[in-house]
């Protein structure tokens, strides 16, 4: 009869991982609709990198509090993922606290997830509280309206939800040890649910196993819908955060990289063996290379692996020079209209067969204004500040490239600026001859 | 003052058979606009007195194609590039220096892939090596005591992580530095880059070398220390807008240096 409840787990299991794996290979497709880049270079700094800002949380402390507290959020979530393993083989094979064989250690592992749990549930709540009644800055930018702010706030509610299964599981556990009932022989130690167990001081013992069982149930359906909201969520970042620090750039930060498409053609302009009115080559069958992006299928696979890493924090909004002077570039909004317009993208790919038909509609214009990218002053202070390595500003600089390049639509004063370049080699109108002329100047 | 300037160009060196021991490169702001020949000027007249053998492009200098580029135009960045390339590998450059970090930042980073590979340093690190060698020595003279502080250019600073050397200088000339509330990695720009020196800023509520400005200002200085002509320009501008001319000055490192020399 108990094989009912192995089977319904191993149902909801199935389900639940298949439904995930599924929605995986549609990033991972998605991902892939970027152009080529090569970031298979110096793995040994990449790990680095990874094990560093990813795994060691360097760059989220710089902001202690909201750091500290997140490393515990963090720690919490993957520490007591070794507690789910037990609860996956307790309910396929129908044991109960599988692990409890392991004596003294299983007492310090669960004793260790209670702290964390708890811990967890605290930052969890000061985070709400940062969001709803602090209501930071950052937090209640008009880039978060609707759809964002409630994400953010379903994910931290359903860490309080998960958390207080978890610890209400314990503590009915422990109630029910302690009358030895059952299977619910004395194993484990409870430094937080032991003190949530006198309330269930009174009630009969078949109510308490229910609520045991209740808890035990809702806590392993609650991860694993949790894991299916992840791909609808900002909060993919726990999972991408990983390869996104590994294929992050390793340049400096002022480096830009040079069109090679553009090399190419700068070459041959200035060889002066090149015959201009030579008949194009064989090859130029091939489509010709589109300057900069309008969207996203002219960003990299890494600017697309950033869009759906990015978790809303807006770190990089709050530091932006732009945007604390009003300018309406948000470097986090750049990310979520990349993303969005990705899924977009992807969705459009998925009901037309596999190809995507064309929408009318773009990254640039419908989602990201050309003020949005002339407000930028290049300053880096985003990337630098995204504790997962995330750069918003090759995204503006390649779309600047394709309104530049490919519809002349820059500014008129940097339009002047570029024609005196041309001219005179120099932003100014001044003449090259006269470019010594400091020299005997008083 | 009065002495003149000894700014022999990579031409008449090569005349002489002659290779320098660094190419200075000016700039098109060090050229041109007239607060930042003050800067290129002050430079020089230090390389003269450490007897630094140096030479510039003059007039086979072009614009290394930075506000072009970061306006997202590659195809006249590259071209400026290319040119500048070609005169650089005629003459054998090895060593640069500019006092501009775009320049810097430019030559340094991205020119290499297009074949011109050279050792680029900024101003601040020359002059640093130039004392830490003890080829120019330097005493506070009228900075002693004074309060200065420094505002990281972000093409320096965040782009090339050069912060300690303009912070060593000023700590030579037996200043008191005073840090803003944002500094190093955490400075934050004074609104020229990406181009914007060269366009109105987009609607907004405030101009961020305001902004900046007021940070600089919180720190109470006697000075603003910059490594950047164009941040030297948009501050100057800041410290008008909040009438604190008359109080607070804004220098480049380079004219601290000379100026501490009385030269």
């Amino acid at each position: 009869m108990s094989y009912l409840d192995n089977i319904l787990f191993f149902i909801i299991l199935v389900l639940g991982v298949g439904y995930f794996t599924i929605n995986v290979k549609k990033i991972i497709r998605n991902i892939k609709l970027g152009k080529d880049i090569n970031r298979s270079d110096k793995p040994s700094e990449r790990w680095k990198n990874m094990a560093m800002i990813a795994l060691g949380q360097s760059k989220m402390v710089k902001r202690p509090v909201a750091g500290i507290l997140h490393i515990f959020v963090y720690v919490g979530f993957v520490i007591i993922n070794i507690e789910v393993l037990e609860i996956m083989i307790d309910g396929l094979i129908g044991t109960h606290r599988v692990f409890s064989f392991l004596g003294a250690l299983y007492d310090v592992l669960i004793g260790s997830f209670e702290v964390l749990a708890f811990l967890v549930l605290v930052s969890v709540i000061i985070f709400l509280i940062r969001r709803n009644i602090i209501k930071l800055k950052r937090f209640i930018h008009s880039d978060l309206k609707g759809w964002p702010k409630s994400d953010a706030n379903y994910i931290l509610y359903f860490e309080v939800a998960l958390m207080s299964l978890f610890l209400l599981m314990n503590a009915a556990d422990y109630h029910l040890q302690l009358l030895n009932v059952g299977e619910y022989h004395r194993v484990g130690a409870f430094p937080v649910s032991q003190f949530i167990e006198p309330l269930f001081n009174g009630m009969s013992e078949s109510l308490v196993m229910l609520i045991e069982r209740g808890a035990w149930w809702l806590h392993i359906c609650g991860i694993l819908v949790f894991l299916n909201y992840l791909y609808f969520s900002k909060h993919l970042h726990i999972l991408l955060a990983f390869p996104n620090t590994y294929f992050a750039d390793l340049n400096p930060e002022g480096k830009f990289d040079n069109l090679e498409s553009v090399t190419k053609e700068v070459k041959l302009m200035m060889d002066p063996n090149a015959d201009p009115f030579a008949a194009p080559a064989p090859d130029a069958d091939a489509v010709p290379a589109k300057f900069g992006a309008s969207d996203v299928q002219d960003l990299n696979w890494v600017q697309l692996l950033n869009a759906y890493t990015c978790t809303e924090c807006g770190r990089c909004t709050s530091s932006c020079p732009a945007n604390q002077t009003g300018k309406k570039l948000s470097p986090r909004k750049i990310m979520m209209d990349t993303r969005d317009r990705l899924v977009e993208v992807g969705n459009n790919i998925d009901l037309n067969k596999g190809t995507f038909v064309d929408d009318g509609k773009s990254l640039l214009n419908d989602y990201i204004t050309p003020e949005e990218l002339w407000a930028c002053t290049s300053c880096n202070a985003c990337v630098e500040e995204c504790p997962v390595n995330i750069s918003p500003l090759s995204i503006i600089m390649d779309m600047r490239r394709y309104l530049v390049m490919e519809q002349s639509a820059a500014p008129m004063s940097l339009n002047a600026m570029m024609t005196n370049i041309e001219n005179n080699s120099a932003p100014w109108q001044y003449n090259q001859q006269d470019r010594l002329n400091w020299k005997n100047e008083q | 003052m009065s002495e003149s300037l000894m700014v022999p160009t990579m031409a008449e060196m090569l005349a002489q058979g002659k290779q320098p021991e660094v190419l200075f490169w000016v700039g098109c702001s060090g050229s041109f606009d007239d607060r930042a020949k003050k800067i290129t000027k002050a430079f020089v007249r230090i390389l003269n007195r450490a007897n630094v053998e140096f030479a510039v492009l003059g007039t086979e200098e072009g614009c290394t194609g930075d506000p072009a580029k970061r306006a997202g135009n590659e195809f006249l960045f590259q071209m400026q590039a290319m040119m500048n390339i070609e005169v650089l590998n005629a003459y054998e450059a090895k060593k640069i220096v500019t006092a501009c970090p775009h320049c810097f930042n430019t030559l340094k980073n991205e020119y290499p892939e297009l074949g011109g590979k050279y050792e680029v340093v900024h101003h601040t690190e020359f002059l640093k090596s130039l004392l830490d060698t003890q080829r120019l020595t330097i005493e506070g003279g009228q900075f002693k005591g004074k309060r200065i502080t420094f505002h990281d250019p972000c093409y320096l600073g965040r782009a090339n992580k050069i912060y300690e050397a303009p912070r060593d200088l000023i700590q030579k000339l037996d200043a008191e530095l005073v840090e803003m509330k944002r500094s190093r990695a955490n400075g934050l720009c004074c609104g020229a880059g990406g181009a914007q020196m060269f366009k109105d800023a987009e609607p907004g509520n405030k101009e961020i070398n305001v902004e900046r400005t007021e940070d600089a200002l919180e720190t109470k200085p006697e000075i603003i220390a910059a490594g950047c002509p164009f941040c030297n320009t948009m501050l100057t501008d800041g410290v008008k807008n909040k009438e604190k001319e008359a109080e607070v000055k804004v220098m480049d490192i380079a004219e601290l240096i000379a100026n501490a020399q009385d030269l």
